[in-house]
């Protein structure tokens, strides 16, 4: 009947030109990484949208916890003087 | 920080009230979760089923030009049901699963891909009224609430601008060409009108899931609001194909600023979702039987790539990141 | 239909090697909803359409595409009896796209170094058909080192093609073309992607025992008119309309 082995989920990331960073597209199934890289060939840049793809298998990624949101992410929000609009710089000094 | 059961959900209720995305790890609640799975489940499987009425004709296609179109267009809806499928996944349904359900009768897929294309000019009305259709209905997902639902449908509606444009395209030379060739178009467009109209659902005072997935912004609009709005744009459509609508009580209602139309029957529309449509059976025997004869291809692969990592056969030589020749 | 003797350089050879382009396409057409696996929809499809687009080129470089496509009859077809053969199942259809993706590749490098009427088109092609080389490649792996079943399908598949593989390297006129190193090159190639997949070379007959000849003579298979009768009934049924 139908088959037991089914395919692991791979995903896919696509340099859109040179230049950019790879970027998440989406994902898809594959046997191997080979055929990964080729359906997502074809499945994702079928309107030229690639120069270059990466396939990761999904079980490899760990992912930051949404339960841990706030210890992960809240301390790096409250300091804003990482950030160049903390500054006031008088008017019409340029090149800062 | 909150952690309990009222906070996950006081923190989700807030998020789709700032029209925040919800994204795959986010917790939401057991309800919104089947509903999403639902509904992208039976929106992929629309694409997969619905390659079948035009893949009919590529065979048949009546110029190469055409032909290419064609293959480029159901090639694009294998497409976008495996992005669909994906984004499903993410919500931690595989896509076996989803096709079991599918090959079963326990998923449905839209009824629309129920009906048969008997002439080539069935392959515009598609393009023109059943992809309008469906764009009317899948633009506004792409707000959808959850996010990779509506990344999927971002990518799909750029990709399918194209599949309603080379449908009325296509209906538009038959109905300036021959006088036989106008005759089918107008069949066509008689025999599509209807069901098209269908696919909005059913009317939104016995539409079972449209008021939950509206509060949740699944939905973005009413299955009425979203048919009274393809009407008023298939009209002038339809004039400047020089083809008419087969709806005696269609006419522009001066007071409303919007077009009424005629009573939708119903019957045919619930017979058809039960099953009994003219081509549910063939449809599902058709999808089951790829299936089937597939699952020898797919453990071939999949043995392959075991023999692989347990060393019994030498990996492949090649690079890991491929770089394209674009 | 009356057609006119094949001599003049370029149009047997833009036709013999646009009908195999344009049939080959058609039969993976075909598969269009049937394929085994859903990605596998997007890659025969991705392979159909470069093989459409190289044919319409190749066409309309000897006359209208569409005249030539839907009003030969089939004895005017010049395509080699290989790519008309039927899909069958996804071993026959990966056997014959190595066979003939394997022939195109070392075909068109040739025909893209040279300098004809086709170099440009062949630059163009010989990189799709690279990649249509690479997927037969890949796919053959996988079934000749597979299952036991996948691996008998496929050794089946390679030997029931293999008598249409002979007529890929007779000269077609108007190609400059080392038909004997391409052979060479070809049987070297196919003969390694089949030695990694566990299988071997078949050693039948490579074409035939007709005396007449084969599919660039003009002389098919019986699947062949079907294919054709199905391609071309809607525009004939039409004459003179345009699509």
């Amino acid at each position: 009947m139908s088959s037991s082995t089914d395919w692991p989920l791979w995903e896919v990331f696509v340099r859109s030109r040179r230049g950019l960073s790879h970027t998440h597209a989406g994902s898809l199934h594959a046997p191997d990484a080979e055929m990964a890289l080729r359906n997502a060939r074809d499945l994702y840049t079928r309107r030229n949208e690639g120069v270059s793809i990466w396939v990761v298998p999904s079980s490899a990624i760990t992912a930051s916890s949404p339960d841990e949101k706030d210890p992960f992410f809240a301390s790096a929000a409250d300091k804003p003087y990482r950030h160049p609009t903390f500054y006031e710089i008088p008017e019409g000094v340029k090149h800062l | 920080m909150e952690t309990t059961a009222e906070g996950f959900e006081a923190a989700f209720d807030a998020a789709v009230a700032a029209d925040e995305r919800i994204e795959p790890r986010d917790w939401m609640p057991e309800a919104y979760r089947a509903s999403l799975v639902r509904q992208i489940a039976q929106h992929a499987h629309s694409e997969i089923i619905g390659m079948q009425p035009e893949a009919n004709w590529i065979s048949r296609a009546p110029s190469l030009r055409r032909k290419a179109i064609l293959m480029a267009k159901v090639q694009d809806e294998a497409g976008h049901g495996l992005y669909l499928y994906s984004a499903a996944e993410t919500l931690g349904t595989g896509r076996e699963e989803l096709l079991d359900k599918l090959h079963t009768g326990r998923q449905k897929y839209s009824s629309i891909f129920n009906y048969p294309t008997l002439t080539w000019a069935d392959v515009g009305a598609i393009g023109w009224l059943v992809d309008g259709a469906a764009i009317t209905n899948q633009v506004p997902l792409c707000r959808c609430s959850y996010g990779p639902y509506a990344r999927a449908m971002v990518r799909i509606c750029k990709e399918e601008s194209f599949h309603q444009r080379q449908g009325y395209e296509l209906l538009l030379a038959l109905s300036n060409g021959t006088p036989a060739q106008h005759e089918m178009a107008q069949d066509a467009v008689n025999r599509w009108w209807w069901p098209s109209l269908m696919m909005f659902g059913p009317p939104d005072d016995e539409s079972a899931h449209s008021a939950q997935s509206m509060a949740w912004k699944i939905k973005r609009h009413s299955n009425d609001e979203l048919r009274q709005r393809f009407v008023d744009i298939c009209v002038p459509q339809a004039e400047a194909l020089g083809l008419a609508l087969p709806d005696p009580d269609l006419r522009w209602n001066e007071e409303r600023g919007r077009h009424d139309f005629g009573a939708i029957d119903w019957a045919e529309f619930r017979e058809v979702l039960k099953g009994n449509g003219p081509c549910n059976e063939q449809r599902i025997t058709q999808r089951r039987r790829a299936h089937e004869e597939g699952a020898w291809v797919r453990d071939a692969a999949a043995a392959y790539a075991t023999k692989r990592r347990a060393g019994s056969v030498p990996a492949e030589d090649g690079v890991r990141m491929m770089e394209a020749t674009a | 239909m009356n057609d006119a003797p094949v001599t003049a350089p370029p149009r047997a050879a833009a036709l013999a090697l646009g009908d195999d382009a344009l049939v080959l396409s058609h039969r993976l057409g075909e598969w269009a909803g049937h394929a085994p696996v859903l990605e596998e929809e997007v890659a025969l499809a991705n392979i159909a359409l470069d093989l459409l687009g190289q044919a319409r080129i190749l066409l309309s470089l000897v006359g209208d595409e569409d005249e030539l496509a839907y009003l030969r009859e089939e004895r005017a077809f010049r395509n080699l009896q290989l790519v008309e053969q039927p899909n069958g199942d996804f071993a026959q259809t990966i056997a014959r796209q190595l066979y003939f993706s394997t022939y195109q590749l070392f075909l068109y490098r040739q025909l893209a170094a040279g300098d004809s009427a086709f170099t440009g088109l062949a630059a163009k092609a010989v990189k799709e058909v690279a990649y249509h080389q690479d997927h037969a490649a890949h796919w053959t792996l996988r079934l000749g080192d597979g299952t036991a079943e996948s691996h008998e399908r496929m050794a089946r598949a390679c030997g029931a093609l293999w008598r249409y593989t002979g007529e890929m390297f007779e000269p077609v006129e108007g190609l400059e073309v080392d038909w004997r190193a391409l052979e060479d090159s070809w049987r070297e190639s196919v003969a390694g992607v089949l030695e990694r997949a566990t299988l071997t070379l078949p050693d039948g007959p490579r074409s035939g025992a007709w005396r007449a000849g084969a599919g660039r003579q003009g002389l098919h298979t019986e699947p062949f008119g079907p294919m054709l009768a199905e391609m071309q009934h809607l525009h004939r049924s039409h004459p003179g309309a345009s699509w």
